[in-house]
């Protein structure tokens, strides 16, 4: 921190500005000449705090990614397919047994499952051949994509709400305040905010798993140097197999929140891999902080986009996304 | 020289004998939404399609119907390519196709392309497809997005006492013509739309749309379809929306009304406008409904068909029917057929049906109210039905002109 500050001076000026400003249109009571100009407060906070949440779904699948990526350098592109996989097997659990906590476990169990048949019948074969993994990843995802639309047809499902999530919640953010002086507070759907702060929850774990433990340590030796490591005695072949279990089950978690405030139909996967390829690509292949800074970025992007340039919505994140590519190929938070 | 003359031999002997074995048989391709934001939509249209042949059988006079389904995910592009390949690698004679707005545009076109073959519109309904240059070889028999929300605008200002609405809906052809049916007679009774939103098609999280609406208005006219509505629904209950709401003709629609979820309880009241009503009591009506449950089991088809079904069901009754007519001659270019199409009164569940000039249909509309049937079932029960709804809705056609092609901010909300 200390160190960008006396790199960049002006830079860090500008970030110190911007965060200001945001606090400022976040906290303060808009001045009516403001809300002529760029709308009513209230619809800018629910798009910044909607950018926020969906921001933290995003980062549950592309968390995942960039892990499998780091250490095993596997562009793994049925990733999408282990998403609606998890997403659909939440579904069936949340209908037959009632329990919404109760389908993010089995979605976890069963997906991470599937991650390591896929590490252990597949990657394993190829170990270090980049494009035929690639390659054989496309096509699994197209054979899970045909087998997932002939198990569950082209519906669209939704996880049921538990009844405790449904319905907003006032927050002590004041968006307007009425002609007898009362304010109003915002009002926010509860179940967002619940599911942010698991994806918070789970980044910092997994932070927190990766930087104060002694698999965390050598998952990130393997990152750095997988033949060093692999020659130091380590069981390499376990920590992938791991490693890829995690990421699976990951994916297999968001795939239940996705079904919960949004919802599941063929073509979700495609999505959902999109938009995780889009996210480490800003954040930086391979890092877990810049999965959280890509995945909050193209949350906000779109949903601000959204509103306030319905139109050029589609294209905004694709132009974070080339920007990032033509200034910093290696993405905003790579480490090398 | 005898060499190549014996191969073209073989090979006419080869052409011959495949013409000779179309003329048995009579091949119809037929496109459904069956990928994408539209799937249950294509697939109950299928259904439709399936129950028309179940009541006519696919006889006509000697020769056999013989059809082949393609998929397509509501893009223009995806239509298109999905006929192609019924035309040149599957060698239909006659298309069913497409069912979403901006592919009926699409396909209008390229029908212009294949003037020898007969395109029958399944249920697309965007204004421009056959109001725009229309293609002398396409006809649909399914009204379009405009002539579906006659008599909604007048019914919410008058009965409801609607003044000021907002609308949100799918940035695309279909959903604008549904608009400019709201707008034109809601406005013209002297209603205001203060407010109109527009999503892509597709579009999943809805949160910063649903904070966007605004609170001074008396209803909310959702424009969705498919996922798209079904999205929205649930996101509209998680932040707490209460507003009163209205419809379009795939919103309230038994796609979204036989939704899984208690998401769609918010639609129980919601005013809407259809080429059909769940619960109107019209004998055909009612026979058309039973055809439908008796087709499938229950758990493979909604509880009474959606608009989708019953357009499907129209277009392929009017492509048997006028094949009947002219007992399955197809020659000269189909002429005789296509003669027998435009002039062919269909006799269709939801009322009787005839072409105009430009091969639209004029119908019959109904504007409805979501009730739920003590089940938790939800169905549309007519409130008020309109008979012969033309394409420019009752106005003069010079009139009609001026008000321009439905888009976005198009028509203006003042009394035409």
């Amino acid at each position: 921190m200390t160190r960008f500050v006396e790199r960049h001076p002006a830079w860090a000026l500008v970030v110190i500005i911007a965060i200001a400003l945001a606090l400022w249109l976040i906290f303060a009571v808009w001045p009516p000449g403001l809300e002529e100009a760029i709308g009513r407060k209230r619809v800018f906070l629910n798009a910044l705090f909607n950018g926020i949440t969906l921001g933290g779904l995003y980062f549950l699948v592309a968390s995942g990614f960039t892990l499998i990526f780091g250490l095993m350098r596997n562009v793994n592109l049925a990733h999408g397919s282990l998403y609606l996989f998890g997403g659909y097997v939440g579904y069936a659990i949340s209908a037959s047994t009632g329990s919404w906590i109760l389908s993010f476990i089995v979605a976890f169990v069963l997906t991470a499952l599937v991650g390591v048949l896929l590490q252990v019948l597949v990657f394993r074969r190829m170990e270090g051949q980049d494009l035929r993994q690639t390659m054989v990843t496309i096509g699994l995802s197209i054979v899970f994509a045909d087998l997932m639309l002939w198990a569950c047809g082209g519906d669209f499902y939704q996880i049921q709400t538990p009844t405790w999530l449904i319905g907003p919640i006032e927050l002590p953010l004041i968006t307007a305040v009425k002609s007898s002086g009362e304010p109003v507070y915002l009002r926010y759907p509860l179940v967002r905010l619940v599911i942010f702060l698991a994806s918070v929850i789970i980044g910092i774990a997994m932070w927190l798993a990766l930087n104060r433990t002694r698999i965390g340590m050598i998952i990130r030796a393997g990152v750095d140097d997988r033949d060093i490591l692999a020659a130091t005695g380590v069981r390499i072949q376990i920590v992938f197999v791991l490693v890829f279990a995690l990421g699976a089950g990951l994916a297999g978690i968001a795939g239940v929140v996705g079904g919960t405030f949004q919802s599941l139909s063929p073509g979700e996967d495609i999505r959902f891999l999109l938009a995780s390829l889009v996210v480490v690509i800003v954040g930086g292949m391979g890092s877990i902080p810049g999965a959280a800074l890509g995945a909050l970025i193209i949350g906000l992007a779109e949903q601000l986009g959204s509103v306030y340039i319905p139109t050029y919505a589609i294209v905004v994140t694709f132009l974070i996304m080339v920007l990032v590519l033509a200034l910093r190929p290696q993405g905003l938070l790579a480490r090398r | 020289m005898l060499k190549s003359s014996l191969g073209l031999i073989a090979l006419s002997s080869l052409l011959l004998s495949g013409t000779a074995f179309a003329q048995e048989k009579i091949k119809v391709g037929v496109t459904a939404t069956l990928e994408g934001t539209y799937t249950v939509l294509g697939e109950d249209g299928i259904r439709g399609f399936q129950t028309a042949l179940n009541v006519l059988g696919k006889k006509v006079g000697d020769k056999e119907l013989e059809f082949v389904i393609a998929s397509t995910d509501a893009t223009p592009d995806s239509a298109v390519r999905a006929v192609r390949k019924l035309i040149e690698q599957d060698k239909v004679q006659i298309l069913l196709s497409p069912l979403s707005g901006d592919e009926g545009i699409a396909v209008k076109n390229f029908a212009k392309t294949h003037p020898e073959l007969t395109f029958i519109n399944a249920a697309s309904g965007a204004q421009e497809t056959t109001y725009v240059d229309p293609a002398p070889n396409f006809f649909r028999y399914n009204m379009d997005g405009a002539q579906w929300q006659v008599g909604l605008g007048k019914y919410a200002y008058d009965t409801k006492g609607y003044r000021k609405i907002a609308t949100v809906g799918e940035d695309y052809s279909f959903i604008y013509t549904q608009v400019f049916g709201l707008v034109l007679e809601f406005c013209g009774a002297g209603g205001q739309v203060t407010n109109r939103q527009w999503v892509p098609l597709g579009t999943k999280d809805f949160a910063s749309v649903i904070a966007a609406l605004p609170d001074d208005v008396d209803a909310i006219y959702l424009g969705l379809g498919g996922a798209d509505a079904v999205n929205f629904l649930n996101q509209y209950q998680q932040a707490g929306g209460k507003a009163h709401l209205m419809g379009g003709s795939i919103m309230i629609d038994q796609t979204i009304l036989s939704s899984k979820g208690n998401a769609k309880n918010a639609l129980v009241g919601t005013l809407a406008a259809s080429g059909q009503a769940d619960t109107w009591e019209d004998p055909g009506w009612q026979k058309f409904v039973k055809d439908y449950q008796d087709a499938f089991p229950p758990n493979k088809r909604f509880p009474s068909p959606s608009l989708l079904a019953t357009n499907y069901y129209g277009s392929t009754m009017a492509l048997i029917l006028a094949l009947r007519q002219v007992n399955g001659d197809l020659s000269n270019n189909q002429a005789k057929y296509k003669e027998a199409l435009a002039k062919i009164e269909l006799d269709a569940p939801n009322g009787k049906i005839k072409l105009d000039a430009n091969r639209q249909a004029i119908g019959t509309n109904f504007v409805t109210e979501v009730v739920d049937d003590g089940k938790g079932a939800l169905f549309s029960k007519v409130v008020k039905v309109i008979p012969n709804v033309n394409q420019t809705l009752g106005y003069d056609p010079a009139v009609f002109a001026k008000i321009g092609l439905p888009s976005r901010t198009v028509p203006e909300c003042k009394k035409y």
